[in-house]
Formats: C-alpha cells, sequence, structure tokens
C-alpha cells in the first residue's frame, strides 16, 4: 500500500471555505510601489537605478548581490522616488526602492512575448530563470536558479510540485492551480527539460478534489507528469514530508533535497517559471490570499509585488470590525504584523485579519508531559526535551537530542494542551546555534 | 486602523485543548467506576470520595496561598489526585486518613518537588503507600458495616466482603479451581470485596474506553500492562494456561485501575512512544513477580510509584529517532 502521508502533523481548522470558490482577481495598484531589497534568502539585491529615474514594467531595478540571491524587477512603469528603509513582514526594516506608479503599464521590450523554450539551451533557461528574480514563493524565497542546478543532473528523478497548500487559510495555490493550471504543465514541461531522467509529480492535498482533477485533465498524454494526491494534513507540504510521502526518500537537515535526488518547487514557482522562460516576463505579480474573519469580503488578488497590503485590504471590503490579530502567511508559520503597510514581495502568500486570537483561549502552565508535542511532530523529536534545553540556554543538550532538526513548523505548539511556547523557544535556540556556527566558521576563516 | 493587535511568533492557532480540559475528562472517566463503588458501599463511599477530593482541592489551595504562587488558571489536577487517591480506599476507612493522605499527596509527593508536571512519583499512589505502611490495618479492614443490603444482596457470600477476591486466590492450593472459591464474572463485574474504586473492572474499562477515544491517553502503557502481567501469570503461575485464573489476576485487584488510570498519569510516565511500551511491560512483569513471590496478594501501587522512578531512564533508552536520521544509526551501530 502505498502512503499517502507522514507520521505526526495535526488538523488545525482550515478555513479555506472563506475564499477557495471566489475566483482570483487582478488588482491594479493605486500607490506607491515597494521593493525591499531581501525578499529571498541569500544576500540583499543591489538596487541599480537611482530616485528620478524612469523605470518600465518588467525592467530590472536591482541586481543580484551575491550567487544566492535574486534580482529584482519593477511590476509598473513611473519613476524611482526614493531608496529608503522600509517596514517588512518581518519587523525590520529593508533597504527599498519605492517606485511612484504612472499608471501606463508601459513594459519593457518584448515583455509577454511567446518564446519556444525548445529553442533554449539548458544554461540559457536557467540564466532566464535566474535573471527573472524567481525565488521559491511557497514562503522560503530561496532562489529557484540554484534548485535547479544541481551537482548531477542525471541524478535528479522527481520532481515535485507543491500543491498540496497545507497551511490554514491559504487558496492562493489552489486559485493558481484552476485558473493557471496549463501554466504549471507548461512550466513543469520547461523544469522537465533539464533533467532527463526525471519525472513530474504535482502534489495536491486530498481536500481540493477540484483542483486535483482538473490537473489530471491537464496532464493526461503528458507520459513524463503524474498528479499525485495526498492527505489532507498539516504540514503535509512541507519539503521533507512531501519528498518522503511521494518518493518514499527521507532527508535530514544536513542534506538538499537533490541528495534524494528531488527538486521540490510550490506551484506559483512553476507558474513564474513558465513566464519567464515561455513569455518573457520576470517575476513580477503574485497570488495573495486577503481572509480572516475581519475581513469583510476574502478573496484572492492576483497582484504586483510591491503593492501595499492596505490597498489589499480595502480592495477586500476593509475590515468588518477590528483586528486583533493580523499575520502575513498562514496561521501556522506565518508572520504576525502590527502595521500593515508593508509590501508585497515575491513570498507574500496571505494577509489574514481575525477578531479573536486562539492565544489567547489557552493560558501557559507547566508541562504535564502528556506526550502530544511528540505525537504531533512530523520530524519525530520530543519537542518536550527540546525546549527543556533551550528553557536552560543548553545549547549542547539541544543539538543531542536533534534539534536542529526541527522545521519549525509549529505543530508541538498547535496542540500543547498547557499553551507552552514550544516552537518559538526552539526556534531561538536553533537561530543562537546557527549564529554561533556562523561565527566560529568565520573565526576559522580569519585564522586561515 | 490604529488599535492595538496582538504580535507572536507562530504558530497562531491553538487546538483548544487545555489542560484543565484533559483533566476535566479524566474525572468523567473516573465517574463509573466511582458511581459503582457508592453503589456498592454505599453513602459512606462517597463521603470518603468527597472527603478526599475537598481535602486534596483545599491542601492545594493552602499551599499556594502561604506558599505565595502567583494566581494561575485552575487546572483540575488535584480534583483528579484527590478522587484517584479516594477510589483506593476501603469504605470504612475513618475519614480522618483520606484527608491526611491528600495532604500528604498534594503537599509532600506533588508541591515539594515543584507542582504540577515536577513531580516524580504519582502522587495519589505516593499517598497511598505512605497510609498503607503507616496504617496497614485500617487500608485493607474489607469488612462491610453489617446491614449492607447492597453487599448482601448481590455478593451473597460472607467470606467475600472480608476477603478480597485476589487474596483467596492466592491462598488457593494450584490444583484447587478457581470459578469453586470466587466468581469470576463477579469480580469482571465487581461485585466483591476491595477498595472503593477497584471491584469493577466493567466501569474501569468503560472509563478507559472514554479516555482513548478522547484521546487523553494512548493505548500503549495499558495493554502493554495488562498483556505483559497475563503472559507472565500464564508462564510462571504454575498453573499452565487456566483461563479463569488469569481473568481473576487481571480483573482483580488494582489492575485495572493502575493500568488505565495511575500508570497512564502524565507526568510520572515516559514520553516516548516506545519509552510507554516498555514501562508498561515493565509493570507488567512486576506486578505479576510481586502477587507471586511477596507475602500479599496486591503489587500495583508499588509496581508503579517504582516504576515511575525509572521514566527518565527509559526516557533517555527510546528517544525516537528522528525523521531522516533513521539510517545513519544504523549505520552507526554497524560501525
Amino acid at each position: 500500500m502505498r502512503k499517502d502521508t507522514f507520521r505526526g502533523g495535526v488538523h488545525p481548522y482550515e478555513g479555506k471555505k472563506l475564499t477557495e470558490d471566489r475566483e482570483a482577481i487582478t488588482y491594479l495598484p493605486k500607490g506607491d510601489l515597494v521593493f525591499p531589497m531581501s525578499q529571498h534568502i541569500g544576500a540583499p539585491a543591489k538596487p541599480i537605478v537611482a530616485p528620478g529615474d524612469r523605470v518600465l514594467m518588467g525592467q530590472t531595478i536591482a541586481e543580484a548581490g551575491g550567487f544566492v540571491s535574486s534580482p529584482i524587477a519593477c511590476s509598473v512603469s513611473g519613476h524611482v522616488k526614493e531608496i529608503k528603509p522600509v517596514l517588512t513582514v518581518s519587523g525590520s526594516m529593508v533597504q527599498a526602492i519605492v517606485v511612484e506608479n504612472d499608471g501606463l503599464y508601459e513594459a519593457v521590450e518584448g515583455l509577454g512575448e511567446e518564446r519556444d523554450p525548445a529553442s533554449l539551451s539548458r544554461q540559457e533557461i536557467r540564466d532566464i530563470i535566474r535573471d527573472s528574480g524567481i525565488v521559491g514563493m511557497g514562503g522560503a524565497g530561496f532562489p529557484t536558479f540554484i534548485k535547479l542546478s544541481p551537482k548531477n543532473d542525471a541524478a535528479i528523478d522527481t520532481i515535485i510540485v507543491n500543491g498540496s497548500e497545507c497551511e490554514p487559510y491559504l487558496t492562493s495555490d489552489y486559485r493558481v492551480m484552476l485558473q493557471e493550471g496549463e501554466r504549471i504543465i507548461g512550466g513543469l514541461k520547461i523544469i522537465l527539460s533539464l533533467f532527463d531522467n526525471a519525472r513530474g509529480v504535482i502534489a495536491i492535498e486530498d481536500n481540493k478534489p477540484r483542483a486535483i482533477e482538473h490537473m489530471k485533465e491537464l496532464a493526461k498524454g503528458e507520459d513524463r507528469i503524474t498528479v499525485r494526491k495526498v492527505k489532507t494534513k498539516y504540514p503535509e507540504g512541507a519539503e521533507r514530508q512531501l519528498i518522503s510521502v511521494v518518493t518514499g526518500r527521507k532527508i535530514n537537515s544536513s542534506m538538499l533535497p537533490a541528495d534524494a535526488g528531488c527538486i521540490v518547487d510550490n506551484v506559483d514557482t512553476v507558474v513564474a517559471v513558465y513566464m519567464a522562460v515561455a513569455r518573457r516576463t520576470p517575476l513580477i505579480r503574485r497570488l495573495v490570499t486577503v481572509s480572516g474573519d475581519a475581513i469583510t469580503e476574502p478573496r484572492n488578488f492576483i497582484v504586483k509585488t510591491g503593492t501595499n497590503y492596505n490597498e489589499l485590504i480595502e480592495a477586500a471590503g476593509g475590515f468588518n470590525s477590528n483586528p486583533v490579530k493580523m499575520i502575513s502567511g498562514g496561521t501556522m508559520m506565518g508572520l504576525a504584523l502590527f502595521d500593515t503597510n508593508i509590501p508585497v514581495t515575491k513570498t507574500s502568500s496571505a494577509l489574514l485579519a481575525f477578531k479573536e486570537d486562539p492565544l489567547d483561549k489557552v493560558p501557559t502552565q507547566p508541562c504535564i508531559r502528556c506526550g502530544r508535542c511528540v505525537a504531533a511532530c512530523p520530524q519525530h523529536l520530543v519537542p518536550q526535551m527540546l525546549m527543556d534545553a533551550a528553557e536552560k540556554f543548553d545549547n549542547e543538550a539541544f543539538e543531542a537530542v536533534n534539534g536542529m532538526e526541527c522545521v519549525e513548523c509549529g505543530c508541538c505548539a498547535y496542540v500543547c494542551p498547557s499553551g507552552r511556547p514550544l516552537t518559538q523557544a526552539i526556534k531561538q535556540t536553533r537561530r543562537s546555534i546557527l549564529d554561533e556556527r556562523k561565527k566560529k566558521a568565520a573565526a576559522a576563516a580569519a585564522a586561515k | 486602523m490604529k488599535e492595538l493587535v496582538n504580535v507572536s511568533a507562530s504558530p497562531h492557532d491553538r487546538s483548544g485543548r487545555t489542560t484543565a480540559s484533559l483533566m476535566l475528562d479524566v474525572v468523567i472517566a473516573l465517574i463509573p467506576a466511582s458511581l459503582f463503588g457508592v453503589f456498592q458501599f454505599g453513602l459512606k463511599a462517597l463521603l470518603v470520595l468527597v472527603t478526599s477530593v475537598v481535602s486534596a482541592v483545599l491542601a492545594e489551595y493552602l499551599w499556594n496561598h502561604f506558599m505565595k504562587k502567583p494566581k494561575a488558571p485552575y487546572e483540575c489536577s488535584a480534583v483528579v489526585t484527590g478522587l484517584l487517591l479516594g477510589l483506593n480506599f476501603p469504605a470504612s476507612i475513618p475519614l480522618w486518613i483520606p484527608v491526611v493522605g491528600s495532604a500528604f499527596a498534594i503537599i509532600v509527593v506533588k508541591q515539594m518537588y515543584g507542582g504540577l508536571g515536577r513531580n516524580f512519583m504519582n502522587p495519589a499512589l505516593g499517598a497511598r503507600c505512605f497510609l498503607v505502611i503507616c496504617f496497614a490495618g485500617r487500608m485493607t479492614d474489607f469488612a462491610v458495616e453489617k446491614g449492607n443490603a447492597v453487599i448482601n444482596g448481590f455478593a451473597g457470600v460472607d467470606g467475600l466482603s472480608r476477603a478480597t477476591p485476589l487474596g483467596i486466590i492466592k491462598d488457593l492450593s494450584a490444583t484447587t479451581s478457581v470459578g469453586s472459591a470466587v466468581s469470576v464474572s463477579d469480580m469482571f463485574f465487581g461485585f466483591t470485596g476491595g477498595v472503593i474504586g477497584e471491584t469493577s473492572a466493567l466501569a474501569i474499562l468503560i472509563g478507559g474506553l472514554y479516555l482513548v477515544i478522547r484521546k487523553v491517553i494512548s493505548l500503549r502503557i495499558p495493554l502493554a500492562y495488562i498483556i505483559s502481567c497475563g503472559l507472565f501469570m500464564l508462564v510462571f503461575s504454575g498453573r499452565g494456561f487456566d483461563a479463569e485464573y488469569l481473568i481473576a489476576q487481571l480483573v482483580g485487584g488494582g489492575l485495572m485501575l493502575g493500568a488505565w488510570f495511575m500508570a497512564t498519569d502524565y507526568v510520572t510516565s515516559p514520553i516516548t512512544p516506545w519509552g510507554q511500551i516498555i514501562y508498561g511491560i515493565l509493570l507488567g512483569v512486576l506486578t505479576g513477580l510481586i502477587r507471586l513471590c511477596s507475602s500479599g496478594a496486591e503489587g500495583v501501587s508499588f509496581t508503579i510509584i517504582f516504576c515511575n522512578l525509572l521514566v527518565p531512564l527509559i526516557e533517555k533508552m527510546t528517544m525516537p529517532k528522528a525523521f531522516g536520521l533513521e539510517k545513519k544509526s544504523k549505520k552507526k551501530k554497524e560501525a
């Protein structure tokens, strides 16, 4: 029997009903567009325009700041107003290019024109993906061209398109599959053309039967592409869990998906690959779910990157009452916001606003060792012991109980009946250990 | 929109299960056994249970008050401790003993070691063992007051109201059949002598089933305990495969109450899945050993508090393999 899921995980309230059946509509920005230089993992991008410059839609306004980095393209036409630090979802201030939208949407030459991927060499395809600023749009923001350039192309046998969308409330991937399914197939075919031995698997959770049916319909006749139904459970879409479900191979924190012969890309990322290679369009749009019970008309928007969150809230009918909690991303791994004057970036999947905060209802109490966190952990760790070590600032003990294998999915804190901030404590300790490692590596390099 | 909003690190949702709701579920699961005890032993039993619970809650309140503990939302754990302890008294107990027991359980076994989640020994059982040592006679005085219509009506045999069926079985010679001395079905339904909460295996099983359905406990500890104890008896009792004897051993005495409600106590049982199975097996074997080799017929309480002490060791030995690290550790072993 094929296993359609992994051991552990939780079933949080899905909340997808709010938005899943409403078509995602295109929203055109009214105000200034803001492009933070850090929208990806790696070095920040470097601006190549100056205040006062006229920029066009699709024009690269910032270049990659290193190998692991990504350029940024402008999503509208207009003038560069200023370059200044702005607030981003993480709460930090990041250098950003502010563009005044002239509403003309004058594009750079060739934008949107069709191009036959078959006429391009593999290196050309990879270069296009790199120069189009494509990063993982599921949330992590890892530059896609690096993922698509493993050490050994022949060893890659599975390209997984992640349409599981296990985060509660999010339906943007679902809408992409329903509305732009052809582009997903097109993008996947482009990626498959890079890897001779690979097959493509589109993984979708079984709570999205329409998407599964639709993608199956589109994949008919494509002998290298299959659609795989996986069980609805959080975090089914986590990279390591998804790889193990689809291929039966397991990777740990010291391995890359490529070590298991896999490459995992989010559906919207695959669409971006298609747009870049076959339509000459860099990454300048994405789907954003605006949802939650404090939003008047929850729905998905196809937006230009750089659009202000406030505009999206307004487009969704505004707040129906004062929100108590606002989250960028899903309820399990998203970031809480204290201000919505924040731009949409390449990785913004959702903006949620709620009337109530579930955290208010579970007081923090001592651990009663009920073992719920152990049962829920998809990484098969013992979060209770990790938190114990974290509270004592005992990094050594933390690593001894495999703390670095944590994927920070949030299942342990979700199930804890004593409302203990397990994930949060573990996350903090992981950061401090990673920092220490970096410092050590830097010191070692300096000594040489 | 310039109101203050909540900011927190992810995850931003909670399952809604709280410690209080878990404890409340345990109390609900103990209701069948408690009701049966009251039905069996009369209102005196109810008085014992109420005294235990009230004094446990009061002891905790007084401790928190005099130790100037910050006010915390109430989690009902003292109710569970009090009720479990109460179910371990014979109905004939003088009421001051439950008061002493509850105070000992809460203050000495639980609070002095750091309170909720920090005690290394099941408070109710710790207190019970303390009381058995101090007041052995009263704790095992199963004589039922004369004129108790209930016990006379159901148990029928006077002898049963004096000794527990397990005691009777222990004194039997290996060749006498169990059925000739005690009624195994009475033992299952609970129409026998014993402490308030342990007599009816059926009532305890109903409560245990409730806990499993409500996902308060997993089946690992109770099943490992009961099965291993049964197997141990099968091999070492000298009676071979004697179904009546085996069933009598499993439904008799404190085994059921211990396996479903005492051994599964979160704080004092292993947190690792394999640890729970090993813990259950250890309990089963030790209970069997004590029942066969010691002078008394019972062994559940001492077995559980003894195994409570082994929990950290068991956990250390049964750390689960992290996802993606399984193969590595195998290689290490080979190397």
